[in-house]
């Protein structure tokens, strides 16, 4: 077991079993009266996903990178493939069963979620949203709790879809690595930079790992694909080096 | 004997109709034993005060919070341009929480000077539902006089016939 100050492990390896001891805080600063500097002391520590509090500090649950982001938020940037629901992501589903007023989505975790068909935008209980066994769902987790049943919705809370709802006939799914995703949906980040300049197409990222995409043509669509899910090996010059040659044949 | 049959047993004089005959003392006395009888009766935990502890960790499940996430649909080189549409929509939402230079951007359906343009027009026709007739004569003129177009109308007035 290793107990190290987090400020010297940002963005290096950890591993479960790890302590991370916050910098100092109140504890050791000096009683002062005026509220404003307690204040500035006391920072709310927000530790995502693969730390654990104890105590003062932070306990590593899971291997990976560790990350930080002003003021005090810390994560662990981990490698996995088995998605556990979370409230609040937005994911792909596949209709396994209709039964009654729910239907139940395969999302790629423990458990199979459940969506009311009441979930979607513009519908009542008269006007039934045509949602068949096999399709594809864009649904946001309202529930996600390790001892109940997830629950998705296709609505946000004002009631409208955002984009929500079934995904269009054709197009391609596949899945890859939870850690792609995140990387996928980085704000500014390479991957999509360069892909918008190959082919037009569309394209939906779940926060589970899966990836639908559709293209003009079944070829652009499978090497699109093919594409991203080598962007988990590739190196940035080689995914460069692939990009090149789709963007030339283009123009 | 004769003492013991003037007193009346505590039971009874607990009760509510016999509070007024009793002496203060007894009374006392009574609600004495009452309160003994009720601080035996209740029980309490006998622990250490819990000691408060404010806790300045939060713990998060989701990656979130963490990372500012673009939107899960994307679609390039005008695919699909609902979606291209709802992207610059749900990526700038993220980005800017300025709520001012969202409210900006926002697409209206009337526009900030066509509902300038028509409240001043709505002005003229409210004050003209609240003017008597004889009245709006006058506001016309004052129009007219903003508009710089003299009227070049003379006044008409009734004239008697001569007879």
């Amino acid at each position: 077991m290793l107990s190290v100050p987090v400020q010297d492990v940002l963005g290096e390896v950890v591993l479960p079993g790890d302590v991370l001891l916050l910098p100092a805080q109140a504890a050791d600063a000096p009683l002062s009266l005026s509220v404003a500097s307690s204040v500035t002391k006391r920072m709310r520590v927000v530790c995502g996903p693969g730390l654990t509090r104890q105590g003062e500090d932070l306990q590593v649950t899971k291997c990976g990178l560790l990350r930080h982001r002003e003021p005090a938020v810390y994560w662990v940037d981990s490698h996995q493939k088995r998605y556990v629901p979370v409230k609040g992501d937005h994911v792909i589903g596949i209709v396994t069963m209709k039964s009654g007023d729910i239907f139940k989505l395969d999302v790629a975790g423990s458990d199979q979620a459940s969506l009311s068909f009441l979930a979607f935008e513009g519908a009542t209980k008269k006007n039934r949203p045509n949602v068949k066994v096999g399709d594809l769902v864009y649904g946001q987790f309202i529930v996600a709790n390790k001892d109940m049943e997830p629950e998705l919705a296709c609505i946000d809370g004002s009631g409208k879809a955002n984009g929500m709802g079934v995904i269009g006939q054709d197009g391609f799914m596949f899945k890859v690595s939870l850690g792609l995703v995140r990387k996928l949906l980085t704000p500014q980040n390479d991957i999509i930079q360069e892909l918008m300049n190959v082919f037009p197409m569309e394209l939906v990222i779940g926060m589970n790992g899966r990836i639908w995409i559709k293209a003009k043509t079944i070829q652009q669509t499978l090497i699109v694909a093919n594409i991203l899910e080598a962007c988990e090996y590739l190196t940035t010059a080689q995914r460069k080096q692939v990009f090149a040659k789709f963007s030339d044949n283009v123009q | 004997m004769a003492g013991e049959v003037g007193k009346l047993s505590k039971n009874l004089l607990r009760m509510k109709f016999m509070q007024r005959s009793l002496d203060p003392e007894t009374k006392k006395q009574l609600e004495e034993e009452e309160k003994k009888i009720i601080s035996d009766e209740h029980w309490f935990l006998d622990l250490p005060e819990l000691k408060e502890k404010e806790n300045f960790i939060i713990e998060e499940r989701s990656f979130l919070p963490c990372e500012d996430f673009l939107y899960g649909r994307m679609s390039f080189k005008g695919f699909n341009p609902e979606i291209e549409k709802l992207m610059v929509q749900m990526n700038s939402k993220s980005k800017e929480e300025v709520e001012d230079l969202e409210e900006g951007k926002m697409d209206v359906d009337v526009s900030d000077e066509e509902m300038a343009r028509r409240y001043e027009s709505l002005v003229g026709t409210i004050k003209k539902k609240f003017t008597k007739k004889r009245d709006r004569k006058a506001i016309q003129e004052d129009d007219d006089e903003n508009s710089n177009i003299k009227s070049s109308k003379v006044k008409k007035g009734f004239i008697k016939p001569q007879d």
